[in-house]
């Protein structure tokens, strides 16, 4: 295959950037489209040019760090990772646009590479149970009802991408924060700190500069692990019975 | 100062003896009582001056995060440090299978003892007994810690914990959550870690990578490490050094272990003093995707428990090359159900991948380069129906198809063996200290609890164990026995001068300019160990290895071309650098494996075999943790020898056949 | 020795809602209900038109009556004036604070450019600020009798009303702006209820059955008084 690729370059966070144009020949359908860019780079290198920098590391869709968005789809067409992506889903002679998320909270560090510890400082904010080790009862002395559990595993399956901000048009991490509140929440053991948590990860999260929600829908549908939109509901149902509480 | 040519130099192979080594910190006494004494006997450090004390941890896995968030909470200054963008994305974060712990939820007859025995047995008789059994002690603390933090795993009906058998063992202790064991356990460990951020007990540096280990007087007493985002390369100074960062099985580059995973960290314990042991124990796992090209960036495990329903085989005569639908039973070999009647597709790892190499060395393996066999599912989906196999395998059999574009409901899969697990590591005493004072190692940075052979859904265990339980005690003991140190600042030659070894090697990657990238080297080095170093190794080959890794080394020190440079973001930096460890590490490797003249677990040496091909062990000769000590590049190090003691598991030879 | 991770509670909760964006969005949602309730109210008033003229007018000055004589005339049409001026206000201010938010949160666009989210979605502000325009004109035409074609009379809306509609321009103001008032509701209606927690899973399909079949009805029940007065039903 002949792919061409529009590549977003920016050398640090202060520098501007632009789109540059490279033309990868010999691509095979089996390449993930992170192999692709691997390519690309062997031979940028030999070239004496820099090569593209980008986030990765399991290459096996669960550790979050790969975060390109390839023709205006956060980890392109499919609904996976960019390192899950296989040139298959392209055609011969395609060219290919490929940039950074792109939100204020993400401010590149360099190409395709964007800082999302704004993410973590989300977490910090009350995205945990407090429990010091050695202190935990015995396992079996809160069962948790499949359902509960279930529920609460379908919201941890996020992998904090930022996918959900990258294709959100007001750049917001309603769907990453819902994830984590509605995992811990809807958990027994999350019960004591219901409402601190919703309210500090809330509070964290329009503190970073992420937008607001206008329901849009677009993370769900960007999201390579499926949580899904009514997440966001939930998450506002606790916030509200978190506020009224709270205040009265 | 690396010093890239060292011909006239002694050889390699030409390794002295030193001192035995002995773990002094192992209480003796009944081995169930053993880890209740050490408790006891540790000393411990007030909660008043604990703030006093910085501890440094490398690595946010589960044995880093986990260590973080404990010693945080008991009042220690935690400086942490992850290569990754956030403490996260590390790769405990992969783990599928699950976590054993010996609860015996099921009353199918498990206990501490079981897990004890299994696992001294699995690890083939190589692992210490003591901390094996620490091991399965704290296994069932390890479930009660998660379930509190929120981690999701399966629950039956009732509302409790659901749990399986795995690999082979007889009773069902793996505890799991889908096929995302690792990611939940990860997370609920880095929840923690960042409540201790947030509590401003643990101070994170995320996108920095440690580059070297600061030992002034004797004692671990900090790192060098480099912002990668700045490229800025600083000194951080501590009373005690964790490093939690992982195995080395990307010296293999193929591997299943992420792309950014390395072992710079330990290599450069190593050379400063701390003994790496069993270096030649590495996992093959047995059910990973095939590699479609030279472009192949890493593997994919797929579960094994794949195994339990798919039958595995290849055709009967080399080279056939018709599909594999079209080739009618009679002229396929199950090898495996042939081989191996009692146990058939379900043999232990290494079997099961040294038999795949075997029959693909034959010629007869199937798909792009004839390197990976069937694993068909034909027979399952006839007895037991599309929607059982898929309510069982399905987000198995989308993974793959997502992979290969193969349909597995109409194809048969194709596997192939992939470095997985390094069970070698720092040589760590009982209490997890290494041979430098005040330097720890944990989880798969150390040697210490799988022996040669890891079980599977062992390693998660291990990894929570050292952070949540084990380390903490030990760390107060070592500070509490520890006479205040002195003072250190940046002028003291121990730190500056790391601080100037750092600086001058990565100035010497960015200036040498030639003409090969760094990955080109890595391949190289990865295509030697593989061949060499693989599944079946033997004397001719590793030392055809030993005199191809100073070759490579010495060409990678004089054509390496590295762009940029040292003060940005440079990935291509970041690369060289981990490539110039493994070409070091490489080499002790290869040498641990040649010296071992026998096969034990995932060390499998051609010349010791039983007459029907199988593993024979040496206990007579090789009952024994090899430690090396370093003495300079491309030197031969000094081995020492700890003799493994075996009071309450026999060991005895496994038998499959 | 216990982390402490939580600092004081913040000074008052009612200013850490507002400040919040999901206080903001509770704000546009209930303030978007009352608007909603209302304009439920006014169409089911509109519909009287076809019942005549007389019928018509008797409404309209009931509007004025209601409440006595313990009100003084026109106090309840004043009372539930001022509640929809505050909602307006309330409804506009999160909305445009929200805007500014978005488009801070967002400075960058995609160089690669594609079709996203919903008509309804995506017009949500605009078709607000034509909605606000259209609001001062009909204000303007039917309430004031400022701008309103051919001699308004206070307490003749059906004459008024016919009026309007009998020029090219009423009718085009209208029925663009009955046609954002739909697609505004259509998204607004079923958001402001995933705002206020009642979405999920199961309930989703309903909610926007609902809020689709409400928009329809709505802008179908605005529109066919124009649409009367065009065709010669209504004179």
């Amino acid at each position: 295959m002949r792919l061409t690729l529009r590549v977003w370059r920016q050398r640090d966070a202060g520098a501007e950037g632009a789109m540059a144009t490279y033309t990868v020949d010999g691509a095979l359908p089996d390449m993930s489209f992170l192999e692709l860019l691997d390519t690309l780079n062997e031979d940028l290198l030999l070239r004496g040019e820099d090569p593209v920098a980008f986030d990765h590391d399991c290459r096996e869709g669960i550790c979050g760090a790969c975060s390109m968005v390839i023709n205006g789809e956060p980890h392109g067409p499919e609904r996976t990772t960019a390192c899950q992506l296989h040139l298959r889903s392209f055609r011969d002679g395609d060219t290919i646009d490929v940039e950074p998320w792109r939100a204020a909270a993400f401010p590149v560090v360099r190409d395709l590479v964007v800082d999302r510890s704004a993410l973590d400082r989300i977490i910090q904010a009350g995205g945990y149970i407090s429990v010091p080790t050695g202190s935990a009862p015995e396992a079996h002395a809160t069962p948790v009802a499949k359902p509960d559990a279930d529920r609460a595993f379908e919201h941890a399956e996020c992998i904090g991408c930022g996918a959900c901000v990258a294709a959100c048009p007001n750049g917001s991490a309603m769907l990453f924060t819902s994830a984590k509140v509605n995992h811990l929440n809807v958990l027994p053991q999350g019960a004591p700190e219901r409402e601190t948590r919703v309210l500090g990860m809330v509070a964290a999260m329009d503190e970073e500069g992420f937008g607001g929600c206008t329901l849009a829908g677009e993370c769900a549908t960007a999201c390579p692990k499926g949580i899904p939109l009514p997440s966001i509901a939930a998450m506002n149902r606790e916030w509200l019975r978190a506020a009224r509480r709270t205040a009265g | 100062m690396t010093d890239p040519d060292h011909r006239g130099h002694p050889d390699y192979r030409d390794f002295t003896t030193g001192e035995p080594l002995a773990d002094t910190k192992a209480p003796g006494g009944p081995i169930a009582e053993r880890w209740a004494r050490r408790r006891f006997e540790a000393r411990l450090v007030n909660p008043a001056n604990r703030r006093g004390h910085t501890v440094i941890v490398v690595g946010t896995g589960l044995a880093g995060a986990s260590a973080g968030a404990t010693l945080a909470e008991q009042g220690y200054r935690v400086v942490q440090f992850c290569y990754q963008d956030s403490p996260r994305r590390a790769h405990s974060i992969a783990a599928q299978g699950g976590i054993n712990a010996a609860k015996n939820y099921r009353n199918d007859g498990d206990s501490v003892r079981r897990l004890f025995h299994d696992t001294v047995k699995g690890g083939d008789f190589r692992a210490r007994e003591s901390n094996v059994h620490r091991l399965a002690e704290i296994s069932v603390e390890i479930i009660d810690q998660c379930v509190a933090q929120g981690v999701p795993f399966a629950r039956e009906y009732g509302g409790l914990l659901d749990t399986r058998s795995f690999g082979g063992v007889q009773v069902s202790r793996t505890f799991y959550a889908r096929g995302q064991t690792g990611q939940q356990l990860l997370l609920g460990a880095y929840q923690a870690l960042s409540r201790g951020i947030a509590a401003g007990a643990v101070e994170m540096y995320p996108r920095t990578e440690m580059l070297d280990l600061i030992v002034a007087d004797g004692r671990a007493r900090g790192i060098v490490a480099r912002d990668l985002v700045t490229g800025r390369i600083s000194t951080h100074l501590a009373d005690a050094v964790v490093l939690a960062t992982g195995g080395y099985g990307n010296v293999f580059r193929l591997s299943t272990n992420a792309v950014n995973s390395n072992a710079t960290a330990v290599w450069r314990a190593h050379r400063r003093g701390a003994y790496f042991a069993n270096p030649c124990f590495t996992q093959i796992h047995p059910t990973c995707i095939p590699r479609s090209g030279d472009h192949q960036s890493k593997l994919t495990l797929m579960s094994e428990s794949l195994r339990n329903d798919g039958r595995i085989w290849v055709p009967r005569g080399p080279g056939d090359g018709r599909p594999p639908r079209e080739i009618p039973e009679q002229d396929r070999d199950y090898y495996l159900e042939r081989l191996y009647p009692a146990f058939g597709n379900l043999v232990p790892r290494d079997i099961a991948s040294r038999a795949a190499k075997r029959v693909c060395d034959e010629g007869r393996g199937v798909g792009p380069g004839g390197q990976g066999v069937y694993l068909d599912f034909a027979d399952a989906l006839a007895r037991m129906g599309r929607d059982r196999v898929a309510e069982k395998y399905g987000n198995l059999f989308e993974m793959y198809q997502r992979i290969t574009a193969e349909d597995p409901y109409e194809v048969p899969m194709r596997i192939y063996p992939a470095v997985h697990y390094t069970m070698g590591g720092l040589w760590v005493d009982y209490d997890l200290q290494t041979t430098v004072p005040g330097l720890f190692a944990l989880g798969e940075a150390n040697f210490s609890d799988h022996g040669a052979n890891r079980l599977g859904a062992s390693a998660l265990m291990q990894g929570l164990a050292d952070g949540y339980f084990v380390l903490p005690p030990a760390l107060n003991d070592y500070l509490a026995r520890s006479p205040r140190a002195a003072g250190l600042d940046a002028d003291h030659p121990a730190v500056a001068g790391a601080l100037a070894e750092t600086r001058d090697r990565l100035h010497l990657l960015l200036s040498i300019g030639g003409d090969r990238t760094p990955d080109s080297f890595h391949r190289e080095l990865g295509e030697v160990m593989w061949e060499h170093c693989g599944m079946a190794r033997s004397a001719a080959g590793l030392r055809e290895a030993l005199r191809r890794i100073p070759a490579v080394r010495e060409e990678f020190w004089r054509r390496v071309r590295v762009p940029g440079t040292g003060e940005e973001f440079n990935q291509s930096l970041e690369k060289a650098n981990r490539v110039a460890d493994y070409l070091e590490l490489a080499e002790l490797m290869c040498l641990d494996a040649l010296h071992r003249e026998e096969s034990c677990g995932g060390h499998f040496r051609e010349e010791s075999q039983t007459a029907d091909g199988e593993a024979a062990r040496r206990d007579g000769d090789f009952s024994y943790a090899a430690a090396w000590e370093f003495t300079g590049t491309g030197l031969p190090p000094v081995l020492h020898k700890e003799h493994l003691v075996f009071e309450n598991v026999h060991p005895t030879q496994r038998s499959y056949a | 020795m216990a982390l402490v991770t939580k600092a004081g509670r913040p000074p008052s909760a009612l200013r850490a809602a507002w400040r919040s964006t999901i206080g903001k969005k509770t704000v546009m949602a209930v303030s978007g209900l009352v608007m909603l309730g209302f304009l439920v109210a006014h169409v089911a008033g509109n519909l009287k038109v076809f019942f005549g003229s007389e019928e018509f007018n008797a409404y309209g000055h009931w509007l004025r009556t209601v409440g006595a004589p313990v009100l003084h005339h026109g106090w309840a049409l004043w009372a539930l004036r001022l509640v929809l001026l505050a909602a307006v206000a309330a409804h506009g201010v999160s909305a445009y604070q929200l805007s500014r938010r978005a488009a801070r949160a967002r400075p960058t666009g995609y160089v690669h450019r594609r079709a996203r989210t919903g008509y309804a979605t995506r017009t949500m502000r605009w078709g607000g600020v034509i909605l606000l325009l259209f609001l001062v004109w009909h204000i303007l035409d039917l309430t004031t009798g400022t701008a309103h074609p051919g001699g308004f009379e206070q307490g003749r809306p059906y004459q008024n009303v016919v009026d309007t509609f009998s020029t090219w321009y009423g009718n085009a103001v209208y029925l663009l702006a009955m046609g954002a008032v739909g697609l505004h509701v259509r998204h607004g209606l079923w958001s402001a209820a995933q705002t206020l927690g009642a979405g999920s899973p199961a309930r989703d399909r309903a909610l926007r059955a609902a809020a689709d079949a409400t928009a329809l009805v709505l802008t179908a029940g605005f529109v066919s008084v124009p649409v009367a007065v065009m065709t010669g039903v209504v004179s």
